[in-house]
């Protein structure tokens, strides 16, 4: 577990929501556009496979 | 050599896992948060790490179907607003209960039941609707009808007046008190559990509060992003999230996601349904077979129980997989792009 131990618990706790929004705004974002970018090739090799 | 606590072996395991997990929800729409907590039991976490990890794991995922919802779909967000009271409460309240069984040194065996009688339950469903689709021309008009279309049940609810009422977006008006006690109860599950809760929210939206459908999916969504992140929060005041478990969730959830949804462009949900819902059975035997392992002293047993855990949701995934990927060879259909 990631140690926050210094910080009050109320900051460790928004401290881990905010981690998971912005990771997931992140993924989000990083998958959406690896998507477009990869997902017709991949369809193509499939399809010619 | 770990990062953010785990060693690599945990990574791959819990990507891996994160991506089966993704794909079922991006496909099903569900069965994400409910084999997480589970899974964890059975890897020997602490219920109550287990189940905030789970907790703080929903909450990404509701953000990520949040996103890809608010595009194409109908969100009540001042319904989402109005439960948000009931949500807090009923969380708190099953937080307190899982701290309440902890102390007792009975929250895995408590916990561990519940996930056999619920994983149960819904395999049930999901495998009886598979196996009796073939005959069901007959069926209620409930999604055949006009899709604003409310049930008996929620028309008769709505007509008791029972104040506070309060006005929803569509024009219709609710009583704060079903409002209330649908975010409540739901959310007493959500925190017992660490699920999202959709499975029993959205039919509660719409069976109780009398949204019609479409906006019921898209408001029960939101209602799992509040929960994921009042139970993450709730749970982190604890300090019991393990934030490299879901990190290493998230990372294949996302991607799986995407893969599941792209999915339902080309394979027939009625051809997997039947195996979603023997994995659900499955998992089921899986988590009763961790908690007889506790009981009994046995390692073997954990073992058997994480594999036909892993195991079944690897082929519910490669099923999935090999029907789009054959669909693709056979050029059905073009992708829904999104």
């Amino acid at each position: 577990m990631i140690e926050f131990a210094a910080l009050p618990t109320a900051v460790q706790a928004v401290s881990v929501v905010g981690l998971v929004l912005l990771e997931s705004i992140g993924l989000y974002l990083g998958y959406g556009a690896l998507e477009r970018r990869i997902g017709p090739p991949v369809l193509d090799a499939i399809r010619n496979a | 050599m770990s990062l953010l606590g785990l060693p690599p072996e945990l990574w791959v395991l819990f990507v891996s896992f994160g991506f089966m997990v993704g794909v079922f929800f991006g496909f099903f729409g569900m069965g994400g948060s409910f084999l997480v907590t589970p899974t964890l039991l059975i890897l020997g976490y602490p219920a109550p790490v287990a189940i905030g990890s789970s907790m703080a794991f929903v909450f990404g995922t509701a953000v990520i179907a949040t996103l890809k919802h608010d595009d194409v779909g109908q969100v009540d967000y001042k319904l989402g607003g109005l439960m948000f009271a009931g949500i807090v409460l009923g969380i708190e309240v099953g937080k307190m209960l899982v701290f309440g069984l902890e102390a007792l040194g009975r929250a895995e065996l408590v916990v561990g039941v519940a996930y056999v009688l619920l994983l149960a339950a819904i395999g049930l469903v999901f495998t009886r609707n598979a196996l009796s689709r073939g005959n069901e021309d007959d069926a209620a008009g409930e999604s055949d009808g006009d899709p604003d279309d409310i049930p008996e049940l929620a028309k008769t609810i709505k007509s008791y007046d029972v104040p506070p009422m309060v006005t929803l977006t569509d024009g219709s008006r609710a009583s704060m008190w079903v409002i209330s006690g649908v975010g409540g109860g739901v959310g007493v599950v959500s925190g017992f559990l660490g699920v999202g809760g959709g499975f029993i929210r959205m039919p509660a939206i719409y069976y109780l509060v009398g949204v019609p459908l479409a906006a019921a999916v898209g408001t029960s969504l939101f209602g799992a992003l509040m929960s994921g992140a009042v139970g993450a929060f709730s749970y982190g005041l604890s300090g019991v999230i393990d934030v490299g478990v879901v990190t290493a969730l998230l990372l294949g959830s996302a991607f799986g996601a995407r893969i599941g949804s792209a999915s339902t462009a080309y394979v027939d949900e009625e051809d997997v349904t039947i195996y979603f819902g023997i994995m659900l059975l499955l998992a089921s035997a899986a988590v009763a077979l961790g908690e007889l392992a506790t009981w009994l002293g046995t390692p073997v047993l954990d073992r058997v129980s994480f594999v036909l855990l892993i195991g079944s949701a690897a082929f519910v995934t490669a099923t999935i997989l090999y029907y789009g990927t054959r669909a693709v060879r056979e050029g059905r259909d073009a992708p829904a792009v999104g």
